[in-house]
């Protein structure tokens, strides 16, 4: 049979478009038209290659504040997909506890990324929190996340893994639920160990999830942001300026557009380029022909 | 290799339960030698699926024991009843390659990886996986996957039995016949017990040395294919076997004939005999195939309508219409068929009556 092409067709996609060019494409140019001039006024500009990317590639702050939110990063994956999968592996599978569970892990979820950081500023302050004071007064270990370092890094961190592993666990659930009993009672049979069952039923079959959960986490915690600036906001010192706090901090505080342009396109490079990395070595594991 | 028994088995999902209803199974009291091909048949939710679930350890019966051998083994979990079963969709360990999964419940005995290797590579040679050994599991079609599932069972040597739920379900058609016949050559050459659940007859009967028909959560009959299919010994075996099933007709009984709203058909003397003194809802039963269709009258046959006929190849199945009853024959197709109405002889020998769904024998 002969197609005709119809090309009244293309009106269709005409409001995706429209969407998509208005919340993305735009955006993204007037930043990389920023990212190449040097703006002194609205009528102001001078067009200055890559002079900024050449800068703020070679700024010391940036470097710290990448390796910063590298090791961040890194931390919560390594706790929370764990962690996650745990919670997810102890959740009842039936009953009423189920809906229970769901509903008590969900619950910071839905709680909104600025209350949360104010929620915990107030429990982790050193005179009144209940967790600062605690750690102060009752145990006797000194704790104040306003002048410490380590422990901005603890508070920042405990928030994080209290606000996110939940995500992780409710997809992992989610891929556990969907493992048919036959798997189980097949393992049985061969007499396969928990652990063995873990590994070889329940982990390759919460692949697809756990890929998601990881690039999620991943992505996420690379561009935290409201949290860290309503707890610490950056400090003490520089010790939790993020990327995205720093970025904040030079584009908007400074109004440096031309060199918050520069920095925001090599951040988002760097998150497109790991998550893209991430995905294919995920993709690979369970994919293959040999062993 | 084992002789299995139910000794008085009956099984409830309910945590408490009291009427007969609450039973998924009502009460199984059955035995299968060593080395016999049975097949347990029987329509989605009779309790196929539970009963071989309590045969292989992954449900603890309600009431009643198991035995294998004459060895007591109710409560013991499946891994420490050397019994493997395959189920209705291929379960495989995808990460690992045919070769892994073939050894794992091996080693999961802790069996020394030599023997393993040979196990593996033997059994690997019987069900023609050898090419494939290297490959990963996961990407293998359904009856290469199926045939893994099987090869699990096979490598253990002191597998009791194989027990089989509704396997080819999830195979292509013309792969079911090939993978049944590598089924049957494989009980053959190995002598195991193989238990076979499904709800397909044509897989039972041409599978199994014995069948066992489930309904309702009981075994109505068992017996060889051909004991089913010419004497049921309840309405639901007549009904569920054969292609079409058994006729039925309500009927009561007077000396040796039975009335059929109306009409009377001949009964053989001792089956007459022996119904006399029977209570409960009297049916007559006659095989589509044994029930005689006439041009004209004659003898003691009876007049009846014909609604359709229809060409299956080399039969034909004539719908009639006697009374309220609506009757099916097959006739092969070289018999003429009258057009509009037809004489229906009841050949003694194969008319069945049935009292309160029980043959009556």
């Amino acid at each position: 049979m002969e197609k005709w092409p119809n090309n009244r067709a293309w009106l269709l996609v005409l409001p995706v478009f429209v969407i998509v060019a208005f919340s993305a494409i735009i955006p993204l140019m007037t930043v990389i038209n920023y990212s190449v001039q040097d703006i002194f006024g609205p009528n102001q500009a001078i067009f200055v290659g890559f002079e900024w990317f050449r800068e703020m590639l070679a700024d010391k702050r940036l470097h710290d504040a990448l390796w910063r939110q590298f090791l961040f990063s890194g931390l919560v994956l390594v706790i929370e997909m764990p962690l996650g999968i745990l919670i997810a592996l102890a959740m009842p599978k039936k009953g009423w506890g189920v809906s229970l569970c769901l509903v008590t892990i969900a619950l910071p979820l839905l709680i909104p990324w600025n209350t949360i950081g104010t929620i915990w500023i107030i429990f982790t302050r050193p005179d009144i929190g209940l967790f600062g004071a605690g750690m102060n007064s009752l145990l006797g270990i000194p704790f104040d996340h306003t002048a410490r370092p380590l422990d901005a890094w603890i508070t920042v961190m405990l928030m994080e893994v209290w606000h996110w592993t939940p995500l992780v666990a409710l997809l992992a659930y989610a891929g556990l639920r969907a493992i048919p009993e036959a798997y189980y009672q097949a393992a049985r049979i061969d007499g396969a160990s928990a652990w063995s069952t873990f590994l070889y039923i329940q982990l390759p079959k919460m692949r697809g999830v756990l890929t998601i959960a990881f690039l999620l986490r991943f992505m996420d915690s690379f561009l935290i942001y409201a949290e860290p600036f309503v707890l610490t906001g950056g400090g003490p010192g520089n010790s939790t300026t993020f990327l995205s706090l720093y970025l904040v901090k030079i584009a908007l505080l400074q109004f440096d557009l031309g060199p918050g342009g520069a920095f925001s396109l090599i951040y988002f490079v760097i998150v497109l380029l790991f998550s893209f990395i991430f995905y294919q070595a995920l993709e690979r594991i369970g994919k293959g022909d040999k062993v | 290799m084992a002789r299995i028994e139910l000794n008085e088995v009956a099984h409830s999902y309910l945590p408490k339960p009291v009427k007969d209803s609450d039973y998924a199974l009502k009460r199984i009291h059955n035995v299968w030698e060593d080395g016999a091909a049975c097949a347990l048949l029987g329509p989605s939710g009779c309790g196929k699926t539970t009963l071989l679930n309590i045969v292989s350890g992954l449900l603890i019966p309600s009431k009643g024991r198991v035995l294998y051998d004459g060895k007591e083994v109710t409560a013991l979990p499946p891994e420490k009843r050397n019994i493997a079963q395959v189920f209705q969709f291929p379960v495989l360990y995808d990460t690992m390659s045919v070769y892994n999964n073939l050894a794992f419940p091996l080693r999961n005995r802790g069996i020394h990886e030599k023997a393993v290797r040979e196990r593996v590579l033997e059994i690997a040679d019987i069900l023609d996986l050898t090419d494939f050994l290297k490959k990963r599991a996961a990407g293998l079609a359904a009856d290469a996957k199926q045939k893994i599932s099987l090869g699990r069972g096979l490598v253990r040597s002191d597998v009791a039995a194989i027990l089989f739920d509704e396997p080819l379900t999830v195979i292509d058609p013309q792969l079911k016949w090939h993978l049944r016949r590598k089924l049957k050559e494989i009980h053959e050459k190995l002598k195991l017990t193989f238990i076979y659940v499904t709800h397909d007859q044509v897989e039972a009967l041409t599978f199994a040395d014995q069948v066992a028909v489930m309904f309702e959560g009981e075994i109505v009959q068992i017996g060889s294919p051909q004991e089913l299919f010419e004497n049921p010994e309840h309405r639901f075996v007549g009904y569920f076997i054969g292609s079409p099933g058994m006729n039925f007709l309500e009927c009561t009984l007077e000396g040796n004939r039975a009335h059929v709203n109306g009409t009377e058909i001949l009964l053989d003397e001792t089956t007459a005999e022996k119904s006399r003194n029977k209570k409960g809802n009297l049916a007559l039963g006659i095989r589509p195939m044994y029930l005689g269709v006439h041009p004209n009258p004659g003898g003691d046959r009876v007049k009846a309508d014909i609604r359709m006929v229809e060409d299956q190849g080399n039969y034909r199945i004539v719908t009639l219409k006697l009374g309220k009853h609506t009757l099916k024959a097959s006739l092969s197709e070289e018999r003429p068929i009258p057009e509009k109405e037809a004489w229906l002889s009841f050949p003694t020998e194969w008319t069945r009556l049935f009292a309160d769904g029980w043959l009556i024998k």
